[in-house]
């Protein structure tokens, strides 16, 4: 089954590290599955709890927070807090029925483009071995609905050159880039 | 502040079980300080039993809410309307914003998803202590402006017991944090204020009818009752 | 006050009274309806010590109650100290204990606060703490010399009481310890029995302090002891009973010797020095002996320590 399991994965990717690290896996052409789907923020730190629930709530298969390394955070701490809520969200999980492992927070700097790449590669795997997340419904997008949850601190999507960039845009408005930045 | 906890989230789906429109109703005053029951958690708590539903197949709609004050009914109009579509209205106030809840919108049914625990102070972000019991009959004035009643493990007027020690109380233990000792507290601070003489009285029993041993209390303030 | 001018005229009370060195021990009742546990105890103990203390609910686990208990042991010859905690009861049924006890013929009591139930068998316990150690001392000396309850109202016949306290010279704040003594007796303690004492130059440095208010002319203090079985007790007491100070001499000294009997005699041997020492520190009437589930020591040691006979106090 897990051979034609395409997993729907949301990253919390900040924009001073890992997303400017997916670029540069785009431009050193690295491959990466095309599983993952970007939402980009000015500091893991912004990430709330809601956020990565309303993603899997949506039926996204595997959320990730991916931050500065730890200590090298723009705004010092912020990847640190991202960290504890991904723990709380894994506490959280087991209540509700989901396998905690279905998030995660991981660390990388802007010029880890490879481990960008890796990280992407095995948290794939890691979600495919698990199966699909139960509550996956057809029609619902988990990216649009965690665009929708996380509108007040996301910026707009720029694509990552090369790779496996937002697909096209099949689903709610939310999803679509704009021009401005965040609301705030 | 009043403080409250979250309740297990199976002791949460007990209390909802076999209701199908469910209102998640936070208060953005003390619990939501608290990190407890303000929009936020009421907004992750509907998501996560929109999530426990579907993931038991069962159709359940959960919305969530807030009013400013549950406990004062002017603020509950507010939310009047989302309360009246719910079959149950599962509240993260206070004890006290709960049953303002469930009496004006009686015979609604309004359970509790949290447990009220204390009047606390916050140390420092994210951590509480119990600071006063609401006793109704404040000693502190004489004991350094420590409270014995709630910071004593036994209430003592005239302590400290024979089970203090290096300024902990008794109860304290390896897996639970250090418990300061209230009156170690007292005495090191009489002492600092030239009060010790204090400690040499014998203050008597309390008076626990003021406290809520009287029966229920209620407070009347003439001067500014509406005329 | 009785009649010849006693507060109680119990035996401890004539035995301290009359300036002898007194001797009390302690028994814990069973934790079942077994009526034989405390006769048992009490038949060892005969002869052997003044009064014996009957703990109430020790460490907050649920035994035979110590009035039952009380009258078991005075029923086979041995007087009773009844303990009465603040933990489990509140100003009504202290009172309504004591009356009852009082018709029973307990005439001695001990008032403490309690260990706290978070240490005992029930710790969801809700715990009383109406009143604290010092107000029950309070409450008790005006049932018995103004013939009042608490609340004021007067009561005909009053229970006739010698009045206990405890005090631990080992918890802190140390240089408040020996005012809170006199604060129990300004509240009307007539004896006070200490926290087992392993520590005996801190024990010392306390009396001093005692005496340097002069508290020793105004109760009798009984000093505690603790015979200790093995090393396994003294490490025990040393790291888990808030309160007690072991130093580390003495767990070494019961290392020293093997395990069972020799370690058994080595404990009895300690307890006989201790006694023997504390007995020249000025201001100590007595001694209580608490060994605690090893009862069966105690008439070697009170013999060995040249403690017999009893004294008897007409
Ligand atoms: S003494 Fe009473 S009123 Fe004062 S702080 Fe303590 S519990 Fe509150
Ligand atoms: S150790 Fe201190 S705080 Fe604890 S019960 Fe005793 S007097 Fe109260």
């Amino acid at each position: 089954m897990a051979d034609d399991f395409e997993p729907e994965i949301i990253v919390f990717a900040c924009h001073y590290c890992a997303y400017a690290a997916a670029d540069l896996a785009g431009s050193m052409r690295l491959q990466y599955p095309s599983t993952i789907r970007m939402i980009k923020l000015p500091c893991t730190g912004k990430l709330e709890v809601i956020h990565l629930l309303r993603a899997l709530e949506a039926g996204a298969d595997g959320v990730y927070a991916a931050g500065c390394l730890e200590g090298e955070c723009h705004y010092l701490k912020g990847n640190l807090w991202a960290r504890k809520r991904v723990e709380h969200v894994k506490r959280l999980l087991p209540e509700v029925g989901l396998e905690p492992e279905r998030v995660e927070m991981y660390n990388m700097s802007s010029a880890q483009g490879p481990e960008f790449a890796r990280v992407a590669t095995e948290f794939t795997e890691r979600i495919k071995a698990l199966g699909p997340n139960p509550l996956r419904r057809h029609g619902v997008s988990p990216h649009a609905a965690a665009r929708e949850a996380a509108r007040d601190v996301a910026l707009p999507d720029e694509a990552p050159a090369g790779a496996a960039a937002p697909a096209p845009a099949a689903e709610a408005p939310a999803q679509a880039p704009t021009e401005k930045g965040p609301a705030a | 502040m009043i403080t409250a906890e979250r309740k297990p989230f199976d002791e949460i789906l007990e209390l909802v079980d076999g209701h199908n429109k469910i209102l998640v109703a936070g208060c953005d005053t003390c619990v939501a300080i608290c990190l407890t029951g303000g929009e936020k958690e009421a907004e992750i708590l509907a998501s996560e039993l929109r999530m426990k539903a579907q993931a038991d197949g069962r159709e359940v709609e959960v919305e969530h809410t807030a009013a400013i004050r549950q406990c004062e009914w002017e603020y509950l109009d507010m939310i009047a309307a989302k309360v009246d579509e719910a079959d149950v209205v599962l509240s993260m106030a206070c004890g006290i914003g709960i049953q303002s809840m469930a009496e004006k919108f009686a015979p609604k049914l309004v359970v509790p998803a949290v447990n009220t625990n204390m009047l606390g102070m916050p140390q420092e972000h994210a951590v509480w202590l119990e600071r006063c019991g609401a006793c109704g009959e404040c000693v502190i004035g004489e004991t350094a402006g420590i409270c014995p009643v709630v910071r004593c493990s036994k209430s003592l007027m005239n302590g400290p017991c024979g089970g203090s020690h290096d300024g902990k109380c008794e109860v304290t233990t390896p897996e639970k944090e250090d418990i300061d000792c209230a009156w170690h507290l007292i005495w090191e601070r009489l002492k600092a204020q030239g009060r010790e003489e204090l400690m040499h009285k014998i203050r008597p029993p309390k008076d626990w009818s003021k406290s809520s041993s009287g029966g229920p209390r209620k407070m009347v303030k003439e001067e500014a009752k509406p005329v | 006050m009785t009649d010849d001018g006693y507060k109680a005229g119990s035996n401890l009370e004539k035995v301290l009274a009359a300036g002898k060195f007194a001797v009390t021990g302690e028994c814990g009742p069973p934790k079942s309806a077994d009526g034989s546990v405390i006769e048992k105890k009490a038949q060892m103990l005969k002869g052997y010590v003044d009064a014996v203390n009957i703990t109430d609910n020790q460490t907050a686990v649920v035994r035979v109650s110590s009035m039952a208990s009380g009258v078991q042991v005075q029923q086979n010859g041995v007087e009773a100290i009844m303990q009465m905690t603040c933990r489990d009861r509140n100003r009504l049924a202290m009172q309504a204990d004591i009356l009852g006890a009082s018709v029973l013929g307990i005439k001695n009591v001990l008032c403490l606060t309690g260990d706290h139930m978070s240490f005992g068998n029930h710790p969801e316990a809700k715990g009383v703490h109406d009143l604290d150690a010092i107000n029950l001392i309070k409450m008790y000396k005006d049932m018995r010399d103004e013939k009042k309850f608490q609340c004021g109202e007067e009561m005909p016949v009053a229970p006739a009481l010698y009045i206990g306290c405890a005090e631990n010279p080992f918890a802190d704040p140390f240089e408040f310890r020996a005012l809170r003594l006199q604060k129990k007796i300004a509240a009307g303690a007539d004896f006070m029995q200490t926290q087992c004492i392993f520590n005996v130059p801190k024990f010392k440095e306390w009396m001093k302090e005692v005496r340097a208010l002069g508290l020793h002319q105004e109760i009798k203090i009984l000093a505690g002891i603790t015979p200790l079985k093995g090393v396994g007790a003294a490490k025990y007491m040393k790291n888990f009973v808030p309160g007690i100070d072991v130093p580390q001499e003495i767990v070494d000294r019961m290392a020293s010797v093997e395990k069972g009997p020799p370690a058994q005699a080595e404990g009895k041997k300690l307890a006989v020095e201790m006694i023997k020492e504390l007995a020249e520190v000025e201001g100590v009437a007595g001694v209580h002996i608490m060994a605690v589930e090893w009862e069966e020591a105690v008439p070697e040691i009170v013999e060995t320590a040249g403690l017999l006979p009893r004294p008897a106090v007409a």
